[in-house]
């Protein structure tokens, strides 16, 4: 909930080189990592970042390629906003939030081509590898598109391919086989809000209702930036933002390492 | 016999994985689980896990839901796309509103509603692996989270499945025997007084064969009350214990 007690709270203590949980400007909160906690999916990972948790799950089917790409895999990622994670969300279709969360963490893993979709054809124009990457939050207490596309990249990273009967084209699902997906980078996603005038790593629940801006960056091994995204009213300078993906580029060295 | 069903169903006098007929599966309980719910509870049975967050009593939204002499019971019960071996696509269906209903309705008598008059509570249950008796779990979730909320209750509803497989009634199915089995029976009770909130079945069985079942569910129901209970004293006392 945006109150503005809260953020004159968060502003005064930023201006005074201070957050509430006493973290440094470019620090995250406590990270914590359960890889494949979910049997049923295909590849699965919970991260715990401070007090917000998500589950992201990946699950595979086989299905029609798109036209325009007729021997390439298909991706499609989809985040549910439930009730269970905040008195914010409502049950309901996915709102505007919820998609923006889902096309952020889409363009993070689609943009790096950390994918090899041509490896995920099984039979040009007809018969390709559907890749489904669903993301849960079960607790929001802010960063849910950190913590969301970093479990979205191990719950990758971890995924088995199921059998797949090509004599009867049928899936089995509960089949797996020891096929990992073909990945080939790691794109990692640092997230800055800025509050008045001040610029944070990884806002917390409460700064996130205080930002006026927030910046998302996804860099991959090699140092090169392969997505971002400006979101809420606020705005940022373009020294700013170089600054901002210098410092991502660092950040995500140490988050790279937590990626197994 | 359709595709994909086990031969058999008890193989050396043991069931499929390894259990007795009247043998649960490993449960497991954990109460206050998402810091942002009042309250909230993770349960474990067998691979059928789920999470349940209460909260509330709050404001109705919409208002006209609201009630002058009791409290507004909102239930929805949901599975993640991935919990399915087949992905389920998200968002209600047919299925789970109709489980979101029974849900509430063996829940409801356990609460003292009427204490919390033009209020709303809502149980929110996520189930995110599945593997047969997931309305159960969530029921049996539910009220340790509804406790964990402190709302006051006159008993903690305990739910079990039960049913028959290869002719034999069975305790706590699990997939091959709920899919392929003759009978399921899911139930739900107040422990205290033995009173019957959550009564389901489908399939083929005599009166005797029912009347068998209920004793056999009735009894693992206590059985499941004492692990609420247990997770309910052990989240409070480690809050206890934080606060020294």
């Amino acid at each position: 909930m945006r109150t503005r007690t809260v953020k004159s709270h968060i502003s005064a203590l930023l201006s005074k080189n201070k957050r509430e949980d006493n973290r440094k400007f470019d620090e995250f909160r406590n990270i914590s990592i359960d890889v494949n906690p979910i049997p049923r999916a295909h590849g699965s990972c919970k991260v715990k970042l401070g007090e917000t948790e998500v589950i992201v799950g990946v699950k595979l089917d086989v299905g029609e390629p798109f036209p325009d790409t007729p021997n390439e895999g298909v991706l499609i990622v989809n985040a549910e906003l439930g009730p269970l994670a905040s008195p914010e969300f409502e049950s309901g279709p996915p709102r505007e939030n919820a998609i923006e969360l889902a096309r952020v963490i889409d363009r993070g893993i689609r943009e790096s081509k950390c994918i090899d979709f041509e490896k995920l054809c099984i039979k040009e124009k007809e018969k390709v590898w559907m890749l489904f990457i669903d993301v849960y939050p079960i607790n929001d207490s802010g960063n849910l598109l950190d913590a969301s596309a970093l479990a979205a990249i191990i719950a990758l990273k971890n995924a088995l391919l199921p059998k797949y009967d090509k004599k009867e084209e049928k899936v089995l699902y509960k089949e797996f086989t020891k096929k990992k997906l073909p990945l080939t980078k790691t794109p990692i996603q640092c997230t800055y809000a800025k509050i008045n005038g001040s610029i944070i790593l990884d806002p917390s629940k409460r700064e996130e209702d205080s930002l006026d801006s927030r910046l998302s960056i996804s860099i991959l091994e090699s140092g090169n930036i392969c997505a971002m995204q400006k979101g809420e009213v606020g705005t940022f300078t373009d020294k700013e933002i170089l600054d901002l993906v210098e410092k991502a580029i660092k950040k995500s060295k140490d988050l790279r390492k937590l990626v197994k | 016999m359709k595709a994909g069903a086990p031969d058999k169903f008890i193989v050396k006098g043991k069931r499929l994985d390894g259990r007795k007929i009247d043998e649960l599966r490993p449960i497991k309980i954990k109460a206050g689980v998402i810091k942002s719910a009042d309250g909230s509870a993770y349960l474990e049975m067998g691979e059928t896990t789920v999470l349940v967050a209460v909260r509330g009593p709050r404001e109705v939204i919409p208002r006209h839901l609201a009630m002058p002499d009791k409290a507004y019971l909102n239930c929805v019960y949901d599975m993640m796309s991935f919990a399915t071996p087949e992905r389920n696509r998200p968002g209600p269906s047919r299925r789970s509103t109709e489980i979101s209903k029974v849900m509430k309705d063996a829940l409801s008598p356990a609460i003292f509603l009427e204490k919390y008059p033009k209020t709303k509570i809502d149980i929110y249950a996520e189930i995110t692996n599945a593997n047969a008796g997931t309305r159960c779990a969530a029921i049996t979730a539910a009220s340790v989270a509804l406790a964990d909320a402190g709302i006051e209750m006159k008993d903690i509803v305990a739910s079990i499945g039960v049913g028959k497989a290869g002719g034999k009634l069975m305790l706590d199915l699990f997939e091959p025997e709920d899919n392929f089995g003759e009978a399921d029976v899911p139930i739900a009770i107040m422990p205290r007084t033995e009173e019957i909130t959550l009564l389901q079945m489908d399939g083929d069985l005599s009166k005797d064969e029912l009347k068998k079942l209920i004793a056999i569910g009735k009894k693992a129901c206590k059985e499941i009350y004492k692990k609420q209970k247990q997770a309910l004293k052990k989240k409070f006392e480690t809050e206890k214990e934080a606060k020294k």
